[in-house]
């Protein structure tokens, strides 16, 4: 079974936010949601980078051991989802997760925030394949269409890469020795430590 | 040229007005030309030689190949920045630019949320289970070395008001309001080990989820409650020498027959009303944060997570304090002492049980009494 991975290639991203339209359009996403975001670093200065960021689909997920009500699960392909039933809304995700990936809807009156949304890897969730409750709760099940997330397959740079993390990590190898310098894969040494390839 | 442009715009619009066409169409072509070739002109993206730029003076080769900036690889490498510099400010909550409305996003990686999870699944479980259960067990010790306190004297049925509506209604408030946010509190760090194995996956976050809501919304009952008893008993609060006593003798407790003296509250029960207030006023800020994400500072700097994690993490640790005091002193006020509930529930005392534990006071109201009742005495008479 694929362990299912992103991979921003730093020397790639462009910062054109295709990533973020694409995946804000093709799941529908809440107003005031953004399950991915383009952060630039050095703007405007000479060593300028940008990172496509969504939740990382951790091996260990921070969220998945805060959450009080146990409502994360991790797919056989390694994809964390969670389930917006069971979701109480406490914001415990929030403040644990290392890339800023949970998100509440604007919190609708006092003392609110709403189920958390964020990235779904294009996968869904707990509810049937393509249902309509699925798309309405977590956006398109692409994954069980056979695709993969739109935001990388639009990625016009290649630089947001998503699939078999053996197969992106051997892509990213092979445009590092063709570059011939450093290799900077944005998020891998805390989202899959101790993992080179594989799981 | 720009000026040239206009005027021929004027003319077309004259034309235009005295309705001959053929006219404006040869004028407007002649117009679309003009600022057709300016724009030609202008089309090149680089600024005119004399414009002012922030773009840095351009060094000879020379020069930079003797200052070599910071990170610069050396040998025959595509990159000239050390990426390995840029990676490890990515660790150290490094802000970047979004073009996103929420700014806070552009936080890469926030390695804070590491330690808060880590604090939070580890040291706050262990340590609030051994400090709950440690109190727990204390508590059924002591209950059976020294059973529950009688009144030594026995029950005289002469009572004496010692509460009065006032006192009561708040302190049930403020009772009310933090055992449901006790009970709704502890599950949010217990409740997924304890209680979801038991009621399965829906009907516990149904009840989770009703239990934030009642947490949300019961604080502010909390909050006033506060506000009520530290109005209420802030006066007979204040430590005296008389606590000195109290303390010498550790209030009796560890020996029968030992009543050291206290006025309206003992130091015992006014260090129970400290911990209340300051432990309220704090879970009071610290929770309206929690419920205003983003919105209070807690800590200086940047209104980012951290100041989140800092709410939630102080929220805990102040509220684990506040469920161990407050069990001991429920312990005291029901079966740890005779005669004791009465007090809060109708307000009155027993004479024994004040001339027991609190022999100063019942002093106090006395003599206030016997002057009152003079007074009284001579109501009738009128």
């Amino acid at each position: 079974m694929a362990r299912m991975k992103f991979l921003c290639d730093a020397e790639r991203c462009i910062e054109c936010n295709a990533c973020v339209t694409a995946c804000k359009n093709e799941n529908e996403v809440p107003w005031g949601i953004n399950r991915r975001r383009v952060v630039t670093i050095n703007d405007g200065k000479p060593g300028e980078r940008s990172i496509s960021v969504a939740c990382m689909h951790c091996s260990d997920a921070p969220c998945m051991a805060v959450c009080p009500v146990d409502c994360f699960y991790q797919t056989d392909d390694g994809v964390v989802l969670h389930s917006k039933d069971l979701c109480i809304g406490c914001g415990y995700c929030f403040y644990a997760c290392p890339f800023g990936a949970p998100q509440f809807p604007q919190a609708s009156n006092f003392g609110s925030r709403g189920k958390m949304d964020k990235c779904t890897f294009c996968a869904g969730g707990p509810e049937d394949d393509n249902s309509a409750a699925e798309f309405q709760k977590y956006g398109r099940n692409r994954l069980a269409e056979g695709k993969l997330p739109l935001c990388a397959e639009m990625c016009a740079t290649k630089a947001l890469l998503a699939g078999d993390g053996d197969k992106v990590a051997d892509t990213y190898r092979e445009r590092v020795v063709s570059r011939g310098f450093g290799s900077g894969a944005w998020g891998w040494g805390r989202a899959y430590p101790g993992q080179s390839g594989g799981r | 040229m720009g000026h040239s442009t206009c005027s021929h715009t004027k003319l077309t619009l004259n034309f235009l007005q005295s309705s001959s066409w053929i006219a404006g169409f040869f004028l407007f072509l002649i117009t679309f030309l003009v600022s057709f070739t300016t724009n030609i002109e202008a089309s090149s993206v680089r600024p005119p030689a004399n414009a002012i730029t922030n773009a840095l003076p351009e060094k000879s080769t020379s020069q930079a190949k003797q200052k070599t900036p910071g990170g610069f690889v050396p040998g025959k490498t595509l990159g000239n920045r050390s990426q390995t510099d840029l990676w490890r400010v990515m660790r150290r909550n490094i802000k970047g630019t979004v073009s996103i409305p929420d700014k806070k996003a552009g936080v890469l990686i926030q390695s804070a949320g590491d330690s808060w999870m880590k604090f939070r699944n580890n040291d706050l479980y262990k340590y609030s289970s051994w400090t709950i259960l440690g109190m727990i067990g204390t508590l059924l010790l002591y209950y059976l070395l020294r059973g529950t306190i009688r009144i030594e004297r026995g029950m005289s049925n002469v009572t004496i008001q010692r509460f009065s509506k006032f006192e009561r209604t708040g302190h049930w408030l403020n009772a009310g309001a933090f055992i449901i946010l006790a009970i709704t509190g502890l599950n949010m760090l217990y409740g997924r080990y304890l209680l979801k194995p038991l009621l399965g996956d829906e009907l516990f976050a149904t009840i989770a989820g009703t239990g934030k809501y009642l947490h949300d919304f019961v604080a502010f009952a909390f909050v006033i409650g506060i506000v009520w008893i530290f109005i209420a008993w802030v006066r007979d609060n204040l430590f005296s020498k008389d606590d000195i006593g109290w303390i010498a003798k550790a209030g009796g407790l560890l020996s029968k027959g030992s009543h050291p003296p206290s006025r309206k509250f003992n130091f015992g029960e006014k260090i129970v009303f400290w911990i209340t207030i300051l432990g309220g006023v704090a879970i009071s800020i610290t929770g309206l944060a929690l419920l205003l994400p983003f919105q209070i500072q807690l800590l200086p700097g940047e209104l980012g997570i951290h100041n989140m994690q800092f709410a939630q993490t102080w929220h805990t640790i102040i509220g684990i304090i506040m469920i161990v005091v407050v069990l001991a002193h429920i312990y005291l006020g029901t079966i740890g002492m005779e005669g004791s509930f009465q007090n809060m529930k109708t307000g009155q005392a027993d004479r024994n049980w004040a001339l027991e534990q609190h022999s100063l006071w019942l002093e106090e109201v006395e003599k206030s009494e016997e002057k009152q009742g003079t007074t009284d005495a001579r109501q009738p008479a009128e």
